[in-house]
């Protein structure tokens, strides 16, 4: 099942009880503004036992139009890339045995 | 370069959203322990306007050692992938010849 932002909120305010929602969402907010602007300016993002968040640099290059065979430029790029921590990959890769026990 | 991590993003939270330090810390924490378990569970976890985490379950295949060239199974497993939006993708600068 997927879980949105707001789902996201509502499940931490209800554990950090001594918290507002709305201060609980402002911070959901400003954390991912703040990942965001951090790759904007080509900083690197390391949030441990999580993973890390880092611009891709795709180089210009020559395309085609697959239609017609046009060569059409592509210009280079920069592209939000997430590789998941070691806790990350570990805890995933157990979620899928325990999944399958249960099938 | 500089990077960004859960202390700065606590120190932000605490000067801008005006938690304290403790809070901040532990809201920080909870935001990224909860997106791992939610995604551990299974569940696909979609921020709008940032990006998806999603799940890909890879089945094994054979690799090879590229030193030795010896042949050994990668047994099948679960990935987390990251899909930005594409308010996140616009944000950090599409085009490389925007600056």
């Amino acid at each position: 099942m997927v879980v949105t932002k707001s789902e996201l909120v509502e499940t931490l305010s209800a554990r950090q009880l001594y918290l507002t929602r709305k201060d609980v969402e402002l911070t959901v907010k400003l954390i991912l503004d703040e990942i965001a602007a951090a790759l904007a300016r080509d900083d690197r993002v390391e949030i441990r036992g999580f993973g890390s968040f880092a611009l891709h640099h795709r180089p210009a290059r020559t395309g085609r139009n697959p239609k017609t065979g046009e060569i059409v430029p592509v210009p280079a790029k920069r592209v939000p890339h997430f590789k998941a921590g070691k806790e990350m990959r570990e805890q995933v890769f157990d979620g899928r045995g325990s999944e399958q026990e249960k099938g | 370069m500089n990077a960004l991590t859960k202390a700065e993003l606590a120190t932000s939270v605490f000067d801008r959203i005006g938690l304290n330090k403790r809070e901040a810390k532990e809201l920080v924490d909870a935001f990224f322990t909860e997106i791992r378990s939610q995604l551990a569970q299974g569940n696909p976890v979609k921020l709008s306007g940032f990006g998806n985490f999603e799940l890909r379950d890879k089945n094994q295949r054979t690799g090879r050692n590229p030193k030795t060239g010896v042949e050994i199974p990668i047994s099948a497993r679960r990935v987390v992938t990251f899909h930005p939006g594409q308010k996140l993708r616009e944000q950090v600068g599409a085009t490389e010849n925007d600056d």
